[in-house]
């Protein structure tokens, strides 16, 4: 099935150079720098502008954009084409994938080497925190290059509000506020689904420990060392799912399924309340019923009771990683350099922002955003860069470094639709996603001593 | 007395047989063989790491609960769509081995689904049960059957294996058409004249009959169903939920192609790999005794 698509898409890339030779003649003078992505339209296509608008401005370098599938597809190929020995020259990396390009030592070019190496300055002072940390090391070296960031918000129908009797202009704040008002959705019929989520394991586990300042895990979620060992079955962790379960029995809660499968409900007008992707704007505002008008946004609850201020949440989203290869030249880590210096800049990265719906990565780039009355004109466009600047970041909040966390999401997410179904209780839930995805965690150590 | 072609070349028997050994060794022993000497690997996903580890996946698997438990998925998962994709092929070859009018046309339509590809054919089965924008899956919401397959470990089952089902149909009908249409009508038409009703004329004649094309379908859909399917699972359920539709070539796929574990998922290919032929072996040994060529 993969490879077909390898192979439809390797041919009409041949077809694409046998059809314009004067392109490629033409091309041949710049350095060629090859830019894997994993970017589906229109997201993608909005990519490839801001690969044009670098090509366009300058004249010495060319990089070529190509869409390589999903992210993990995108993964798949490049560790494919480094094991054939042609890597690409930027492959884009979803955030879940940072321990494993991290441990590839041999196969990656750190960022901040790069920048020492080429002379081409790349300063991490220039992003927000939250972004900054979840790519660097301890030390505060900058190992990928920030790129497309989001983080988990909530949404609320304002339709199903107003039927609820329930306030349209205020989100609810906590879980017990959630809670409240999914009660009375429910008792007024307000809306068929009173609470749904999309990613449950980024929501539920990674951005809920976030904000509550409890460790996902030990050394610093992962940041301090690959001997880490997660840590969500603590009270609060069990407490959180216990909700969740008894939230599902009594009707309040649709579990929609893994990744974001379950933000459709909310897209549809069913679910009255979404904690998703803040990523996930965009679609809710062209397809809610009733349109941008009836889309509530808000902060990612928390339990009131657990913690007074809640802190930061974190990114997810994806960066750029450099790849080594046989035979590169020291022009091509130029272009390279050179392109991850244009991308910074704040007025790329605040368009970037207002044209996807991502959070804009750099400091001055949100400042952008404020002043130009972005914010202000489009209400709720805020919330994610305000929640990820919040408070001050502890070990726990600033970001999370496991190896295979692809794996140990998977894990998370079965053993929720276990104790969901009622096949375990909270509890026992969380214990054996701790024991599974700790065995996981020490195959990983293993693999990469 | 017998026309004999006799090629006294010693050469060209073999240089004829070349292509095909060539193929059966690049395509399938170099990859077992791969495969068997991964599985005595531990690596990182680059592979810049590599440590001989002897048979460690092995007793891992072995340990690991869920994997057990994969195995009795797998049997289940491979019976059913095994016994749901031959009976009704059989039951529409006979049908349509009838004189009928407008048999082309019937026979074009069974065959059609076989054209869809795995991942499309899952999509599909998703816009008809897909609880909140399949057709059939909303009906039954609203008659009131709590169906989501997205946490109900038989409802899931249930739907991987319709959709991996659906599509084989197509094949057995297409096989078991043509070996219906091979059986010689005089012997059926005798037992006509001699008062068998169509059931008895079925059952001792023509299903006895049938046995060679029925046996190489059992061996091909069981086949099928052992690794075949991962793609139709990965599109409608991910193995979930928990791990209730986790099949062990599903398993192979994710642990190989997802989570980057080249050693551990080539442990599970080669157990797989025993499995097969042994439950081959047993099927050539045991069942075909019983078929009457």
């Amino acid at each position: 099935m993969i490879s077909r698509r390898t192979l439809i898409a390797g041919t009409a890339a041949a077809a694409g150079v046998v059809a314009a030779p004067w392109v490629a003649r033409a091309q041949a003078q710049r350095v060629q720098v090859n830019f894997w992505h994993g970017l589906g339209q229109p997201l993608g296509g909005i990519l490839e502008q801001v690969v044009a608008g670098f090509n366009g401005s300058q004249t010495q370098f060319q990089v070529n954009a190509t869409f390589r599938g999903a992210y993990p597809e995108t993964m798949q190929a490049a560790i494919a084409a480094f094991r054939a020995g042609n890597a690409p020259h930027i492959v884009q990396m979803f955030e879940v994938g940072t321990a494993t390009m991290m441990a590839a030592r041999t196969a990656i070019m750190p960022v901040h080497q790069l920048s020492t190496d080429t002379g081409v300055a790349i300063d991490p002072a220039a992003y927000l925190p939250g972004v900054r940390g979840y790519y660097s090391t301890s030390d505060g070296k900058l190992m990928s290059m920030p790129f497309n960031s989001s983080t988990t918000i909530l949404y609320y129908n304002k339709e199903a509000f107003r039927k609820a009797g329930l306030n349209p202009d205020q989100a609810p704040a906590t879980w017990a506020a959630v809670r409240e008002a999914t009660q009375r959705i429910k008792a007024t019929n307000a809306a068929p689904i009173p609470y749904a989520t999309g990613w449950p394991t980024w929501v539920h586990h990674e951005n809920f420990s976030a904000i509550h300042n409890v460790p996902l895990a030990t050394k610093a979620n992962g940041m301090d060392g690959m001997d880490a060992e997660l840590r969500i079955n603590s009270p609060l962790h069990v407490r959180h799912t216990q909700m969740l379960v008894d939230m599902q029995r009594e009707g309040l809660f649709r579990y929609g399924g893994r990744d974001g499968a379950g933000e459709a409900v909310f897209a549809t007008g069913e679910a009255a309340i979404m904690t998703t992707s803040s990523g996930f704007r965009a679609r809710a505002l062209r397809e809610v019923p009733g349109g941008a008008a009836n889309v509530g946004f808000g902060y990612l609850p928390y339990h009131n009771d657990a913690i007074q201020s809640p802190l930061n949440s974190i990114i997810g989203g994806a960066s750029l990683w450099v790849m080594q290869s046989p035979n590169r030249t020291r022009d091509e880590y130029r272009a390279v350099a050179e392109f991850f210096k244009y991308i910074s800049q704040p007025q790329i990265d605040s368009k970037w922002s207002q044209d996807t719906g991502y959070v804009p990565i750099t400091l001055a780039g949100a400042a952008q955003l404020r002043e130009s009355g972005f914010w202000a004109q489009n209400p709720g466009s805020e919330i994610p860069t305000l929640q990820l600047q919040r408070g001050t970041a502890t070990e726990n909040s600033r970001g999370l470094r496991l190896g295979n966390m692809p794996q140990i999401r998977v894990v998370i997410q079965e053993e929720l639709e276990r104790a969901l179904q009622g096949q375990q209780s909270a509890e026992q839930a969380c214990n054996s996603t701790v024991t599974r995805g700790n065995e996981v965690l020490r195959a990983f150590e293993r693999a990469n001593r | 007395m017998r026309k004999r072609v006799i090629f006294n070349n010693k050469l060209l028997p073999y240089l004829l047989l070349t292509p095909q050994i060539a193929v059966t060794l690049i395509f399938f022993f170099w990859p077992a063989a791969q495969a068997i000497y991964y599985s005595t690997q531990l690596q990182d996903a680059f592979g810049l790491r590599t440590q001989f580890v002897w048979f460690e996946n092995f007793e891992e698997l072995f340990r690991d609960r869920n994997y057990l438990e994969s195995v009795r998925v797998t049997l289940i998962f491979s019976v059913s769509v095994t016994v749901l994709s031959m009976v009704p092929a059989l039951l529409l070859a006979v049908m349509a081995d009838k004189q009928i009018r407008g048999a082309t046309a019937y026979k074009t339509l069974i065959i059609w689904p076989y054209a869809v590809a795995p991942a499309v054919a899952a999509v599909l089965w998703l816009f008809i049960f897909h609880p909140s924008v399949g057709i059939l899956g909303r009906l039954l919401l609203r008659l009131g059957v709590p169906w989501d397959y997205a946490l109900n470990d038989g409802q899931a089952m249930l739907l991987v294996i319709l959709a991996a089902s659906w599509k084989q149909v197509s094949y057995n009908f297409l096989f078991f058409l043509a070996g219906l249409q091979s059986i010689p009508r005089s012997v059926i038409e005798a037992a006509a004249i001699d008062g068998a009703t169509p059931t008895r004329r079925f059952w001792t004649i023509i299903f006895p009959l049938l046995s060679p094309t029925s046996f190489f379908l059992l061996v091909v859909n069981l086949v099928y169903a052992f690794f075949d399917t991962f793609g139709v699972i990965h599109a409608l359920t991910r193995g979930g939920p928990g791990q209730a539709t986790t099949t062990l070539i599903y398993r192979v796929f994710v642990d190989g192609r997802e989570n980057n574990l080249l050693g551990p998922s080539s442990a599970q290919s080669v157990v797989l790999m025993i499995f097969v032929i042994a439950l081959t072996m047993v099927q050539f040994r045991y069942i075909e005794r019983r078929v009457h060529y």
